[in-house]
């Protein structure tokens, strides 16, 4: 049981990351993105091009960083691909959504996340092919936290989990502490009221852009690290991401975290008593459970 | 004729306007919001009073006519550039950012202050008390007609000269709506004009110095709100959504 709370919590961790960025989108553009977490996909396969370039330019900087497979190259990688991947996140709004959005309805949107969603899956396979890849062909051994009950973690994981707990503690302060950061609450609360506080939305929405973007990107680093990594990465995570901004109500920020720690949580939990084959049809009853006993999520509100 | 251009803070002429090009609520309605005074734009259900309002603000778009303001035209601004124009709206409902505390509302319309920001914070504080003793609490929090003072505090951060104000006191208990409006009022007395929707006809009346009528998205009857608060015509208007016709109104 405990096993699988900490598998939930270092899960919850990533989703929650993926998460507050498509909450965002998903309130501020009003349509649900599928195509967010191909942003994971982006991110992750960025930071593998980095990983390889900067190790390739300095070789000590491929060197592993103490007891954990990341190296001091990929730790670079991992900023560098939190940018490329927010303005990634741009370019598709520009080439793709920004369009379909002057012309169509939210109906269109979905459909054109779909196939933008499709089209970057695809590009990633058809660039660095189909099968998976890691950051490091080191072999880490996981800790033995406990024998009885009987605990294990890799120590990879505990650095997501920091990781990512740093991440989201940035930008609590950011949303709690600067008037950018509750430019940004208000404009996920209320568009229409922050456009005449004086917020201008078209530069919001571009920030927004690229601030999920890099999460998305260090989310999908921190599960490739844990994990591998695949043009399907952002296929496979896409179900419990919109869990957890469905859980946390769409376009609640802090309950996007909270969401992303339940669904993970609640994922490994349930294998205790469900096949894994059956695993990932959890995000699924779960969004369901939530669209029908509180269709506005945990924190989420009738939208103003 | 200067005189009376500078005794006009806002003006509107001839506004078509609407959601769609093909549907416009407003079909040439005209009105002048005097300097440091309250104007109040009253009519019964889908008349387009709140349309208008929008239609100034830069959020509904306007088809034709122009809206100035001390004779420059702003007719269609950027809603996000109104403030800096001098000009805040303060919506019906969904006013504030209920997830923000009291304090993070005003901080966030005074973000462009500068090093001026936290004198004008400590100035509203001291206009109004009892947003200064809740400042830390989120706004979601406050009692409706407390929210409606964070909202009219909200719009005087940005020192405007004119204040669109819709249905201000919708939803409040008499009490509130009272004070609400009283507090609008007030707000001339520091050189602010005060443009306003309001249902509450005889409390609009009684707080207004002029008053505009719309029905079917044209001007009906406009005067001293004191006049027409006398006139018996205009309590036809909301029993049966008649139509006055200038020779009704003439005196």
């Amino acid at each position: 049981m405990i096993q699988h709370l900490l598998d939930g919590i270092l899960v919850g961790s990533i989703l929650s990351l993926g998460a507050i960025g498509l909450t965002m989108a998903m309130h501020m553009l009003r349509f649900a993105n599928f195509a967010h977490a191909e942003l994971l996909s982006i991110g992750a396969y960025c930071a593998l091009v980095f990983d390889g370039i900067f190790a390739a330019i300095y070789a000590p900087l491929g060197n592993a960083i103490g007891p954990l497979s990341l190296t001091w190259a990929l730790s670079l990688a991992v900023i560098i691909s939190m940018g490329v991947t927010g303005g990634s996140a741009i370019l598709i709004d520009r080439l793709v959504f920004r369009r379909v959005r002057a012309k169509g309805g939210e109906l269109s949107m979905v459909f054109a996340s779909f196939g933008v969603a499709m089209i970057v899956r695809n590009l990633l396979g058809l660039i660095f092919g189909l099968q998976a890849q890691l950051y490091s062909k080191d072999i880490v051994f996981a800790v033995v936290l406990s024998r009885d009950p009987f605990i294990l973690v890799k120590l990879d994981q505990v650095f997501s989990l920091v990781a990512a707990l740093v991440i989201m503690l940035i930008l609590h302060l950011i949303l709690s502490r600067t008037p950018f950061g509750y430019a940004l609450r208000a404009v996920a609360e209320n568009p229409s009221l922050a456009q005449v506080s004086g917020i201008n939305l078209n530069r919001m929405i571009t920030l927004i852009w690229i601030i999920g973007g890099g999460l998305a990107a260090a989310a999908g680093i921190f599960y490739g690290l844990t994990n591998q990594i695949n043009p399907v990465l952002g296929r496979d995570l896409l179900l419990p991401i919109f869990a957890a901004t469905i859980v946390g109500g769409i376009g609640s920020i802090y309950g996007a975290v909270l969401g992303g720690f339940l669904v993970g949580i609640a994922s490994n939990v349930a294998l205790l008593i469900l096949p894994s084959g059956y695993s990932p049809a959890v995000p699924f009853l779960i969004i369901l459970a939530v669209l029908i006993a509180r269709p506005t999520g945990l924190f989420g509100e009738e939208r103003a | 004729m200067p005189e009376l251009m500078s005794r006009i803070a806002l003006e509107a002429k001839d506004i078509v306007a609407g959601y769609v090009p093909e549907l416009p609520i407003l079909q040439g309605v005209s009105l002048r919001a005097e300097t440091a005074k309250v104007t109040v734009i009253i009519g019964p259900n889908g008349a387009g009073k709140s349309t208008l309002i929008k239609a100034i603000a830069g959020l509904v778009p306007v088809r034709s006519g122009q809206v100035t303001l001390a004779g420059r035209e702003i007719t269609n601004p950027a809603p996000d550039k109104m403030g800096a124009l001098g000009v805040a709206y303060v919506p019906q409902s969904d006013n504030i950012f209920r997830s923000l505390t009291i304090r993070q509302n005003l901080e966030l319309v005074l973000r462009g202050a500068g090093a001026d920001r936290r004198a004008r914070l400590d100035a509203l504080f001291e206009q109004f008390p009892p947003l200064a003793a809740k400042q830390h609490e989120k706004a979601g929090a406050l009692s409706g007609g407390q929210r409606q003072f964070l909202a009219v505090a909200m719009a005087l951060a940005i020192k405007p000269s004119v204040i669109l104000m819709d249905e201000p006191s919708a939803g409040l208990a008499p009490k509130a709506a009272q004070e609400v409006l009283e507090q609008a009022r007030a707000l001339t007395e520091q050189g602010v004009s005060i443009l306003l929707v309001e249902q509450n006809v005889k409390l609009a009346l009684r707080m207004a110095d002029h008053c505009y009528i719309l029905a079917d998205g044209r001007n009906q009857v406009d005067g001293p709100a004191a006049d027409l608060a006398r006139d018996p015509v205009v309590g036809q208007i909301y029993m049966g959504g008649k139509r006055v016709t200038p020779s009704e109104t003439a005196p």
